[in-house]
């Protein structure tokens, strides 16, 4: 599984994710994880000019992705146990979230050099709780062991102590995932979005809409 | 301004005022958003207009505030949109909504939830001050060697009171219609209130007039001290209504070109 292809997720792309997900960051979150070395440094050297966005990158020359082979499978198989295939539309993995999430942990920007400990820890949380529940890697479980280990964690504000590290990792996963699947063609239809098409007129609002919210329409 | 208060070795031109640099304006602005449970659930419909391009409520409180009624001068309009734009990377569904859910459950609450929030900001009218200005920089020099402008700001409880007013009414709109506000309540509009220079409407700095002591240019943007210098930004303006200026700097540019052009025929420049 982890000899895929590379898939065809353009720089462009995923420099257009970057600046609206950064948009979205919440400050507790940079605080509570904030660390280090890495982004003091960074601030200090600078990364560089802008990419040149008329050029074709390919994924690792702008900068070197630094998930590992188990890691992207880690990271893979929990972007489909938060956004599975079902009648609303395909898995995570099947419109390049991994491969998004890839780039994020890998990037030299502040933002994504703060996230990187706590999504490389969580990674590894991850593998080892498998190990000591279930003796295999996570990414080799059943769906039922996959919910007893997400279910421990998948909400920051009820979850037990020994859970809060891997709680604040399982939802920052979640924000990532979610911002990259909804911003796909896929996630569009998945969540609802059906604009950016033109329009010859405006007939007002849908009547099944003006139904729920019991309004009528009176500008003709 | 850097220019004027640069040139002539330092010394700077058509600063006989010594007002280049003051009454430095921005707009008053400050936000707050809601969810409104009524809008979840919407059938997927096409909702891209609904923002500024389609609608705006321009100020609405003239009487009251002349009958003394506002705490504040002047006014501000309301810029709105709603939550069923195109998502582009960031997550669009609130992380605190949806705690705990993952999978086909999480895909449907996100389904539920886009769409149902609304923002309303305030974009208003900032009362030029003696404390917001620009002066040359002591100490500070670009690469070339010349002095870099230094920023003075400060926000007057007529702006302040003005922002307090926005988030009552944006609140108030919000519950009417059965909604909560997500904005973070707090009671000191410096800390809601945009910080000078954000929403980009900077103006003043060489404020026009009918006294030359009292101001840097005419009614022609043309400075007092030198006939043959007129500005043509957003320096000349004395204040800054809740509008964006953009269109009122090209109107002055523009008659300003007429006044020029026949100032020059006469040979008076």
């Amino acid at each position: 599984m982890n000899n895929e292809p590379r898939p065809r997720l353009s720089r462009r792309e995923v420099l257009k994710w970057f600046a609206a997900a950064s948009a979205a960051m919440s400050v507790s979150e940079l605080e509570l994880f904030a660390q280090s070395g890495t982004t003091a440094a960074l601030a200090r050297k600078g990364y560089g000019t802008d990419p040149n966005l008329m050029k074709e990158y390919k994924p690792s020359d702008a900068w070197p992705l630094i998930l590992d082979a188990k890691q992207r499978l880690t990271v893979k198989t929990l972007c489909d146990i938060l956004i599975p295939a079902d009648d609303l539309g395909p898995a995570a993995s099947a419109v390049g979230v991994p491969e998004f999430i890839d780039e994020w942990v890998s990037a030299p920007y502040p933002i994504q050099t703060a996230d990187r400990p706590m999504i490389l820890e969580g990674l590894a949380w991850l593998d080892t709780e498998a190990q000591k529940r279930f003796q295999k890697g996570f990414a080799a479980l059943d769906a039922a062991q996959h919910r007893a280990i997400c279910d421990d964690i998948c909400n920051r504000s009820t979850t037990a102590a020994e859970f809060k590290r891997p709680a604040h990792f399982f939802l920052k996963m979640r924000s990532l995932t979610a911002g990259g699947y909804f911003s796909t063609v896929d996630g569009w239809k998945a969540i609802g979005y059906v604009g950016n098409i033109p329009l010859a007129t405006f007939d007002g609002p849908p009547k099944e809409v003006l139904e729920k919210l019991g309004l009528e329409q009176t500008v003709k | 301004m850097r220019i004027l208060l640069n040139s002539n070795g330092g010394k700077g031109v058509a600063n006989s005022s010594g007002l280049v640099g003051k009454y430095i304006m921005d707009t008053v602005g400050t936000g707050v958003n809601g969810h409104i449970p009524m809008l979840e659930n919407c059938p997927p419909h096409n909702e891209d207009g609904a923002g500024g391009s389609h609608f705006y409520s321009p100020w609405w409180l003239y009487q009251e505030q002349a009958a003394g009624k506002t705490d504040f001068p002047r006014g501000y309009h309301i810029e709105m949109g709603g939550s069923r734009n195109m998502p582009m990377g960031g997550n669009p569904v609130p992380d605190d909504l949806t705690l705990g859910s993952y999978g086909s459950k999480f895909k449907e609450e996100a389904r539920r939830y886009y769409g149902s929030f609304v923002g309303y900001a305030c974009r208003g009218e900032m009362i030029p001050n003696e404390g917001s200005f620009c002066e040359l920089d002591p100490t500070v020099k670009d690469k070339w060697g010349v002095p870099v402008l230094r920023w003075h700001w400060k926000w007057s409880e007529h702006e302040l009171k003005q922002a307090a007013h926005a988030r009552r009414t944006f609140s108030e709109l919000i519950q009417a219609m059965g909604g909560t506000v997500r904005t973070p309540k707090s009671d000191d509009p410096l800390s809601y209130i945009e910080t000078g220079g954000k929403i980009i409407h900077e103006v003043g700095g060489a404020i026009m007039g009918d006294d030359a002591k009292k101001s840097v240019c005419n009614q022609w943007n043309q400075t007092w001290d030198v006939r043959n210098l007129f500005l043509c930004d957003g320096s000349p303006f004395p204040s800054n209504a809740d509008k964006n200026p953009t269109l009122t700097i090209m109107a002055l540019a523009w008659r300003t070109g007429d006044y020029l052009i026949e100032q020059a025929r006469k040979g008076a420049l």
